[in-house]
């Protein structure tokens, strides 16, 4: 018997962030079927995200390998992304892999912020709330840099977006 | 490692064309989005109008990641490497706008060549073809003048993708509403760094006031935004910077700097316009 297009779909994990499916990350939007073929809506996690034509083959690439002959995947660029859509799961495993997950996303104008942003944010090692941030920018697009002060453990957090 | 990833080759088994510098031309980033012409829009002026916006992201994107690999720490080679990659997104995203409405922008490549359009327009145009501002096609300077180009450009930038919210095109709208959040990390850090270098040592101050001098009169080469210029303010009051006593550079053909630039940046792929792997 051939599964659900859609249950297929949501089982593909993130390249960058593989705890996570693209579902629990916010990024499928949509699984359509139009007779035999299957339409899949992504929406970006960033413009230059570069793990989103990986995200694409795979989709194609798991959807064919459950019969799926013909499968377009399609952007969405409206609404932009946003952390806020991230699961309740996915924000579990996140932290269950050492990643701490984003705080609600700012919405409206952007304010300036000349010194570093301040978060309430605790390690994913100890729990201690004592922790700095090393940089907004970390080895993905979508996390920043933190270290824990209590116990040393240097660790990801998703920012905000 | 789970079975998506466990072989480097796994992704080429949908589509093994892939053209060897770029995306395949199967990756469209604006696939099944709308990209008819909106009423009362001219589509010949919004290509152009995209590649303004586009070459501005390319030019300095690849300004910002020749950085990678020799900025002061690695912290700051990530984040410069990071800002390169956002706008190097919104510059694929644009140029592709570009090509959609109106495809005799994109220049023409020889029968066979897998190029899509928007490396087409990235890698087989030449310099005076190019309309980015000279701001971004200026040289990095030291790290002191990167982050005060970031801070001028982002800010800059970022107002204008706060007004074009309300453009008719669709696709644009998209990419200035994702682009603003982007910006905003982009402007704060360079205004966090700004402030930093002031506040710094006798010599990162006077780098500081280099720096700025020389970026300062590019800044409203797409046009003065009092937006923006708030917010500069607010960055040099907080980093007791004065303003630099420089007056408005008007925008000029592009400089020599460009022509160098592009041929780095261009070479490999001129050479192989067919090239597959
Ligand atoms: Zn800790």
């Amino acid at each position: 018997m051939v599964r659900a297009a859609a249950e297929v779909a949501a089982e593909v994990v993130d390249p960058e962030l593989p705890m996570l499916t693209l579902a629990d990350l916010g990024v499928l939007r949509s699984v359509e079927t139009e007779g035999d073929a299957v339409v899949v809506t992504i929406t970006p996690t960033y413009s230059g995200c570069p793990a989103t034509a990986a995200m694409r083959d795979d989709l194609v690439h798991r959807l064919r390998r459950e019969g799926y002959d013909d499968v377009r995947v399609a952007i969405a660029l409206h609404p932009a992304w946003t952390t806020d859509w991230i699961t309740e799961g996915g924000r579990r495993a996140l932290a269950a892999a050492g990643i701490s997950p984003p705080g609600p996303a700012r919405t409206g104008p952007v304010p300036l912020t000349v010194t570093p942003v301040r978060r309430q944010l605790t390690c994913t090692r100890c729990a201690s709330s004592d922790v700095e941030l090393t940089s907004e920018f970390g080895p993905t697009a979508c996390t920043a840099l933190y270290r824990c002060r209590s116990c040393g453990e240097p660790f990801e957090h998703v920012k905000e977006i | 490692m789970n079975d998506d990833h466990d072989s480097a080759y796994a992704g080429l088994l949908v589509d093994d064309a892939h053209w060897a510098f770029g995306e395949a031309a199967h990756d469209d980033p604006l696939a099944g989005m709308d990209t008819s012409i909106p009423a009362g829009v001219d589509a010949t002026e919004l290509a152009s109008y995209c590649l303004e916006l586009g070459d501005d992201a390319l030019v300095l994107a690849h300004r910002l990641s020749e950085w990678c690999g020799r900025a002061p720490d690695l912290e700051e080679d990530i984040a410069l490497s990071n800002i390169a990659l956002d706008l190097l997104g919104q510059a694929r995203l644009l140029l592709t706008r570009a090509a959609t409405a109106d495809p005799s922008v994109v220049p023409p490549l020889p029968d066979g060549s897998p190029v899509p359009p928007e490396d087409a327009l990235a890698f087989f145009r030449d310099d005076h073809q190019f309309r980015n501002t000279n701001l971004v096609e200026l040289p990095n300077g030291d790290f002191a003048e990167t982050i005060c180009r970031v801070l001028v450009w982002a800010t800059y930038r970022l107002a204008l993708f706060e007004r074009l919210a309300a453009h008719p095109d669709g696709v644009v709208r998209a990419v200035a509403a994702k682009g603003v959040k982007e910006l905003a990390y982009h402007r704060d850090f360079a205004a966090q760094w700004f402030v930093t270098l002031a506040r710094g040592t006798e010599e990162s101050r006077r780098r500081l006031h280099t720096g700025l001098a020389q970026v300062w009169g590019y800044r409203h080469q797409r046009g003065e935004d009092a937006v923006a210029e708030a917010v500069l303010a607010e960055v040099l009051a907080a980093a007791g910077v004065a303003a630099p006593d420089v007056g408005p550079v008007a925008t000029s053909s592009h400089t020599e700097h460009l022509s160098r630039m592009l041929a780095e940046m261009q070479v490999v792929a001129r050479a192989h316009p067919r090239g597959r792997w």
